[in-house]
């Protein structure tokens, strides 16, 4: 648990907005593998999409992969995710499995939400 | 049972002022006597809230709702599971005699498990519940459900920190459910302030059935109350229920009032010279006949020949004891010539023992009630009642019996009623009963000379003119004979 989290958080910082986007200093590892899931294409569901693509480019550059899930369409997958609220993105890699749910719009909660910011010390 | 609720639900639609219209529609819960209380079962198409705190029965009461559904009434169940997964939601109704992994595979029953870990969840921005709708929807398309039990919503609030958008959905759930035309139970925590601990009344607001479990003097009843029923008249009693292994029931006696059929029919008491000290032809049917006596008076005797009686005239009795066990029975009933054994095999007797200490009063109660449902006698013995003195108080016990005697007197059933009371207070019984009885038999056992002489009095029989006087009797392995003339013994006796 801890050294999952002291790996996930070193690159991290080297990564943080000064020097984002300039160098290209992506992660080796781990991939994050990330869901969300929306019901319909919804102003919220979008607005969840475009948050997170945004974020995702700008901490987790090249080392992600984002799947969308309509519920609409494949209520099926709702129970092995156990999914309640939509949009809820599962961070399914790095583990342990992450679950923030809303659209995303508050950036911070998003990245202590998926550990690439801890949640005490962050001021 | 079905039966019962038909005709509960017939006479309810027809005693209506506008019939069709106004009355609400229901659904039959199947959990015994339930319907009756509720004059039907739980309004349809509408969300019904069970409420109670910890170990109540609030689960299993809405699961049975799901599983009757299933198995007599075709219609398939959906249950979503928030504390409990649908493993231990399986073992735990198996212990209650129910196999909900038949129903799951024949498609007439769906759980999901529905699990929200707080810890691992983080909120940000506007979201809704949609995905619960959805895996719902999926959930009742999958068996085309007709019952929904969401047990317990009300784990949302833990899960969720917004609050606000918890209300706002819940709210919008119960109009789903109302759309989705799916008739709900819903469970919540019993509230300290409030019915539920998160106010869900506040959305349920058709139906609400609490559960209570007491513990009094170390004896536990269980308790069931319509709290509400809206357009819809329902008992406002606390009823007592008991949890066992053909699931719930509930007892829905009640003081029903004194409205029942008085009959002229008679009813042989199994001794002739007693019939022949009532007018000649033995107790009224439907009446509750009380026998009180000291110690080894021979109440029993009394009551044991008037279950062989009914038997030997090919009617069924139901001997309630509860303090010799049936063979105990049996072997010194067999001392004065009875053979009960006999009844017992041709399954026109039923002798149901238990101590009065081993569950509270108004279990006891139901228990009785329960075994009535199922024997259909035309005759019920309890013997004695007075032990169940021990299992309340005073006041509850004379509450109960006049539930329990109204209920006989309504199935047409004849009672008898032993009672053991102590020198020198003969007359007084202790429970004060005797007033809810319509024929009293006072045995007693008075000394004379070197011997202690048998007697027994009527002290009332209502209805029909009566022997008062006092007579001697003996106990024989011929049975009880009772001297014609009586014996001028009165002075000594008490």
């Amino acid at each position: 648990m801890t050294t999952t989290k002291a790996s996930v958080r070193k690159p991290v910082k080297a990564n943080t907005r000064a020097n984002a986007g300039k160098k290209e200093r992506p992660f080796k590892r781990p991939l994050w593998e990330l869901r969300l899931y929306v019901a319909g294409m919804t102003p919220t569901s979008v607005r969840a999409f475009e948050n997170l693509k945004k974020l995702c480019e700008e901490h987790m550059h090249g080392a992600y992969k984002i799947q969308v899930i309509d519920l609409l369409e494949r209520p099926k997958l709702a129970g092995g995710d156990q999914i309640i609220a939509v949009p809820t993105l599962v961070r399914r890699l790095p583990t342990p499995v992450k679950k923030i749910i809303g659209d995303l719009s508050n950036t911070e909660r998003v990245l202590v939400g998926l550990d690439l910011r801890p949640a005490e010390t962050w001021r | 049972m079905p039966a019962l609720i038909k005709s509960a639900k017939s006479t309810k639609n027809s005693s209506h002022r506008t019939p069709g219209k106004v009355g609400v529609q229901k659904v039959p819960t199947g959990i015994r006597g339930l319907d009756q209380i509720t004059h039907g079962g739980f309004p349809r198409g509408r969300t019904a809230l069970v409420c109670g705190g910890p170990g109540t029965g609030k689960t299993l009461l809405g699961l049975e709702f799901l599983v009757k559904g299933a198995t007599q009434f075709n219609e398939p169940g959906v249950c979503f599971a928030f504390e409990e997964t649908a493993e231990e939601l399986i073992v735990n109704m198996a212990s209650l005699g129910y196999d909900l992994n038949a129903l799951i595979k024949a498609k007439k029953l769906y759980i999901d498990y529905v699990h929200v870990e707080r810890k691992q969840i983080e909120e940000t921005g506007e979201y809704d519940l949609e995905g619960l709708f959805i895996r719902l929807r999926h959930a009742i398309d999958q068996v085309k459900a007709k019952r929904v039990l969401l047990d317990t919503i009300e784990i949302l609030f833990l899960s969720l920190k917004n609050e606000g958008i918890v209300r706002a959905e819940l709210r919008r759930l119960f109009h789903w459910l109302k759309d989705a035309g799916v008739t709900a139970v819903i469970t919540g925590e019993a509230g300290e302030k409030a019915l539920t601990r998160y106010g869900l009344e506040e959305y349920v607001a058709d139906c609400v059935i609490a559960l209570d479990h007491r513990v009094n003097e170390q004896i536990s009843t269980r308790r069931l109350r319509v709290v509400k029923y809206r357009g819809s008249a329902h008992g406002t009693n606390e009823y007592p229920f008991l949890m066992d292994d053909e699931g719930i029931s509930v007892m829905p006696i009640t003081a029903l009032g004194l409205t029942h059929h008085a009959s002229t029919d008679r009813i042989s008491s199994g001794v002739d010279s007693l019939d022949k000290m009532l007018d000649g032809k033995g107790f009224f049917r439907f009446s509750s006949i009380l026998i009180t006596g000291t110690a080894g008076t021979g109440k029993s005797s009394f009551s044991a020949s008037f279950a062989n009686a009914t038997c030997a005239a090919g009617e069924r009795a139901l001997y309630f004891a509860f303090e010799e066990s049936p063979s105990q029975i049996l072997r010194n009933m067999g001392s004065i010539g009875l053979n009960l054994d006999r009844w017992i095999k041709r399954g026109l007797l039923h002798i149901h023992a238990s101590r009065p200490t081993s569950a509270g009063l108004e279990a006891h109660l139901a228990i009785i009630h329960k075994e009535i449902e199922d024997f259909k006698p035309d005759v019920v013995v309890v013997d004695p009642i007075t032990n169940l003195v021990s299992a309340g108080d005073l006041s509850s016990v004379k509450a109960m019996l006049t539930r329990l005697i109204d209920f006989l007197k309504i199935k047409g059933i004849t009672a008898m009623f032993t009672n053991l009371v102590f020198q020198g207070e003969i007359e007084e019984t202790a429970i004060g009963i005797s007033s809810l009885m319509d024929a009293w038999l006072v045995l007693r056992d008075v000394p004379h000379g070197n011997e202690r002489i048998r007697t027994l009095n009527l002290l009332k029989s209502r209805g029909m003119a009566h022997d008062t006087n006092m007579h001697t009797f003996t106990l024989s392995n011929k049975g009880i004979a009772i001297d014609d003339h009586h014996q001028s013994i009165s002075a000594q006796a008490g």
